[in-house]
């Protein structure tokens, strides 16, 4: 049979490899509609921090965790309707305004967070619904079906972002507008139209991301809590190559990393400190991007504004 | 209809930019249905903005446009799709990392579409490939497909979407001898499937090969139409480049002194990798200009650049007073004493942003008495400049104002006067006069002339020879990228170096 010893702990970190990369996939999906259209959005931990308040505000006011999703998700479409407006409309730096979103994010939601009353008790949040006789598989059961609700639903977001992309004219419309947006114009389109809806789904979506965090991992808003998602998700769709399946291989890597820090941290003893296992993701980031960074397959406008 | 009939009528149209340049003036053209019609004109007679205006780019401020016998109004580029207009254009509106099909159908599906129909729109190509002699394949990458296979993509898309009226901007430009060949081919087997063709092309050979009639255009305005059957290169060149006669300047001159520069040999490719200047060899003497006479777009541009360090020969040797130049960088050459007044002013000529000052001492500044120890001496630099503006009659309101308020005309003076002001060994000047008032062109030509008295060896690239006749002591005509003949530099060959600059040796 098995070592024991071994098996037990392998199943804990695979288990949690797709929990950890949840919302991972959802910001970096998310935010790689806007890259596609050519708009480059590192306000993404921003956008998430304000998904994980919102999200959670709603759901200390009552509402269903559904409701509180679906909550988030409107306030990433209003966020990302600002962003649109600035970078596509107004044509403002991409960089500036990411990097504004972020500060933004983080005042905003620690702002709130101490100034309203959450209580201290945290929320009520969703259950893993274990997937009848698939659940009780050795091994596999625990891996892949005993989880909550959001993380399921990556499968379909992943699907529906290859769909939109590659099988709709929307889609169509949309890479046209990262890559070449001149022959968008030509052909009689909007192109700051395109991308300023890509930019709002996306935001959707990011902040949806964000919510995971409050409203399934764990049941309270902490200042920061997103620690760096936003910028992983970013190295993510480049490690993805711009792809919804690429991006959601890269997104599970991350995942395995977060799920193996967490256990190497009970287990480790004193001589090596556990913010060594901490960093590791985001070491990773850095070692994806340097090996990755140049054969990039980066729409070829990404941060250009079209001007005509 | 009637085998005659028209399908296009443009009537009176012109076109005023603001900022004043009149692009077309007055301009009427009558396109037969089913006819080969050539637009036929230098750069920059306003043939692309013409067909711009009937493909709904840009507005006629004046004229009328019908179509199929109707008055139309095109508003866009989708309005004249809809009146089955098609354009290739010069620069080819692809997404290259999408696949053919893709980038047929792309933004032009029909309302309320929601899939991309990608094996619909592919069926259908095939299908239109086999009409049309046109064979693509749908899913390949943009990206991988040759110059000359991407406009096939650019053809079939007009097609695809039903136009029968196609305008090609320069469509041989940008291909090789071969995919030239091919496409004149092409271009007459539309026309046996009942496709109206309106090409634009400088190069006389095509439009001997290809057209049925021909419109020439020269400076905003038409001169004539004329049938293709009932011409010859000599006349149409004539037609192309006529132009109001410049006195002679100055004498033509023989007695020369040593030579400067020497040209052995020297090829170079252009910007897409192709031979644009093969094996040019000659000479220029101290106090000689040197004119290269021919139609834009036969090396010239490539001559200059090699000349003056931007680009790097594939081979051959240049020589300036026995030294080997042509490994140098730009800096290098400069400090040879080679002078640059390029064809392209704004790329490579002034800084836009930058002060006239700044402009002028672009060279120099480096060195006292303009800085000390990387420290700008703007009072000198301030004061030279106005020495110089002053001599060659800018017009500005002060030397510390950008360039680029200027008009043409007066930034070219402050790029010759700054040339020239090093008294250099050796000038190139390409497209002196290009637009540029007609006072100020005599007054450079003059100046030109100044600089070869006082032993400045010259080259002179123009697509005028109005302005060569002017002041040339001996004249090259350049085609195919190569030295086509010489010529003393009197009016007297004006015919000869027509007929020389038709033809197309290369081919
Ligand atoms: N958008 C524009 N704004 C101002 N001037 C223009 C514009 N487009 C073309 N022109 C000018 O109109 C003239 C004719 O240009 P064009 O039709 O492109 O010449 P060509 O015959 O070489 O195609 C040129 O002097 C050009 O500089
Ligand atoms: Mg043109």
């Amino acid at each position: 049979m098995e070592d024991f010893s071994l098996y037990v702990p392998l199943i804990t970190v695979l288990a949690a490899t797709w929990r950890m990369a949840t919302p991972i996939i959802f910001a970096a999906i998310g935010a790689m509609f806007s890259e596609k259209a050519g708009v480059l959005n590192i306000g993404l931990e921003g956008i998430m921090l304000i998904g994980a308040f919102s999200g959670f505000a709603a759901a200390v006011h009552g509402a269903p965790i559904f409701v509180a999703f679906v909550f988030a998700l409107l306030v990433g479409a209003v966020a990302g309707a600002i962003f649109g407006y600035l970078t596509v409309y107004l044509k403002t730096n991409q960089i500036v305004v990411g990097a504004a979103f972020n500060l933004l994010g983080l005042g905003i939601t620690g702002f709130l967070y101490r100034v309203g009353d959450f209580g201290s008790s945290g929320i009520k949040i969703s259950n893993p619904i274990s997937i009848p006789f698939l659940a009780d598989i050795p091994f596999v059961g625990p891996i892949l079906f005993q989880h909550t609700p959001m993380v399921y639903l990556t499968l379909p977001l992943v699907f529906m972002a290859f769909f939109v992309l590659y099988r709709t004219a929307y889609g169509l419309n949309l890479r046209a507008a990262g890559d070449y947006p001149n022959a968008l114009a030509a052909a009689g389109q909007s192109v700051n139209l395109h991308r300023f809806s890509a930019v709002v789904l996306g935001c959707s979506i990011v902040s949806v991301g964000g919510a995971f965090l409050t409203l399934s991992y764990t049941n309270q808003f902490v200042e920061g809590i997103v620690s760096g998602r936003g910028f992983m998700a970013l190295a993510v769709i480049v490690f993805g190559r711009w792809t919804p399946l690429g991006i959601f291989g890269a997104s599970l890597l991350f995942g395995l990393f977060f799920a193996l820090q967490l256990f190497l941290q009970t287990i480790s003893d004193a001589a090596i400190p556990y913010q060594a296992f901490q960093a590791m993701p985001y070491v990773l980031t850095i070692v994806v991007l340097v090996l990755v960074g140049g054969r990039s397959n980066a729409p070829k406008f990404l941060t250009v504004p079209f001007q005509r | 209809m009637s085998k005659h009939s028209n399908i296009l009528e443009m009537r009176n149209i012109s076109k005023r930019f603001p900022g004043g340049v009149v692009a077309n003036n007055d301009v009427t053209i009558e396109v037969r249905q089913g006819e080969v019609h050539c637009l036929l004109g230098e750069n920059g007679a306003g043939k692309s903005v013409l067909m711009s205006i009937l493909y709904g780019l840009h507005h006629a401020s004046d004229g009328e446009i019908f179509l199929r016998g109707e008055k139309v109004k095109i508003a866009s580029p989708k309005e004249a799709r809809n009146l089955r207009i098609g354009m290739v254009h010069q620069h080819f509106m692809l997404v290259p990392t999408l696949t053919v099909a893709q980038n047929v159908i792309l933004g032009q599906y029909p309302a309320g579409t929601v899939l991309n129909m990608i094996p619909e729109v592919s069926q259908k190509l095939v299908e239109l490939g086999r009409r049309f002699k046109l064979p693509v394949d749908p899913g390949a990458l943009v990206m991988d497909l040759t110059v000359g296979e991407q406009q096939r993509v650019e053809i079939i898309k007009a097609l695809y979407h039903g136009a029968d009226l196609l305008i090609f901007d320069e469509p041989t430009a940008v291909l090789t001898p071969k995919e030239i060949a091919g496409f004149l081919d092409f271009v007459r087997h539309l026309r046996d499937e009942g496709i109206t063709s309106i090409f634009i092309t400088h190069k006389l050979d095509e439009v001997i090969a290809v057209a049925d009639r021909i419109t020439v255009l020269r400076d905003a305005r038409k001169i004539g139409t004329v049938l293709a059957a009932e011409t010859d290169p000599s006349e149409l060149a004539r037609m192309m480049v006529g132009r109001d006669v410049l006195m002679k300047l100055g004498d033509v001159r023989h007695d020369v002194g040593e030579v400067v520069v020497k040209i052995n040999g020297l090829s170079a490719n252009n910007s897409r990798g192709l031979e644009a200047l093969s094996d040019v060899s000659f000479d220029v003497r101290a106090g000689e200009i040197v004119g290269i006479a021919g139609v834009s777009g036969n090396g010239q541009s490539e001559l200059c650049l090699a000349l003056t360090g931007l680009l790097e020969s594939t081979s051959g040797s240049i020589q300036i007073d026995g030294e080997e130049i042509a490994r140098l960088l730009p800096r290098g050459v400069a400090e040879k004493g080679v002078a640059h007044v390029p064809e392209d002013r704004h790329k490579l000529g002034v800084i836009l942003p930058f002060s006239i000052s700044e402009n002028m001492v672009i060279h120099q500044f480096r060195k006292e008495p303009f800085s000390k120890m990387g420290r700008l001496l703007k009072k000198n630099i301030s004061e030279y400049s106005r020495a110089l503006t002053t001599e060659y009659r800018v017009r500005m309101r002060d030397t510390e104002q950008p360039i680029g308020d200027l008009s043409g005309g007066n930034q070219q003076k402050v790029v010759v006067a700054r040339e020239l002001a090093r008294n250099p060994r050796f000038a190139v000047i390409n497209q002196l006069t290009r637009g540029v008032d007609i006072g100020a062109i005599e007054f450079l030509l003059k100046k030109i002339l100044e600089a070869r008295n006082k032993g400045t060896a010259i080259l002179l690239v123009s697509t005028e020879l109005e302005e060569l006749f002017a002041v040339c002591d001996r004249i090259l005509v350049m085609s195919g990228g190569r030295i086509a003949g010489e010529f003393d530099g009197g009016r007297e060959n004006l015919e000869e170096i027509g007929m020389l600059m038709a033809t197309d040796v290369a081919s």
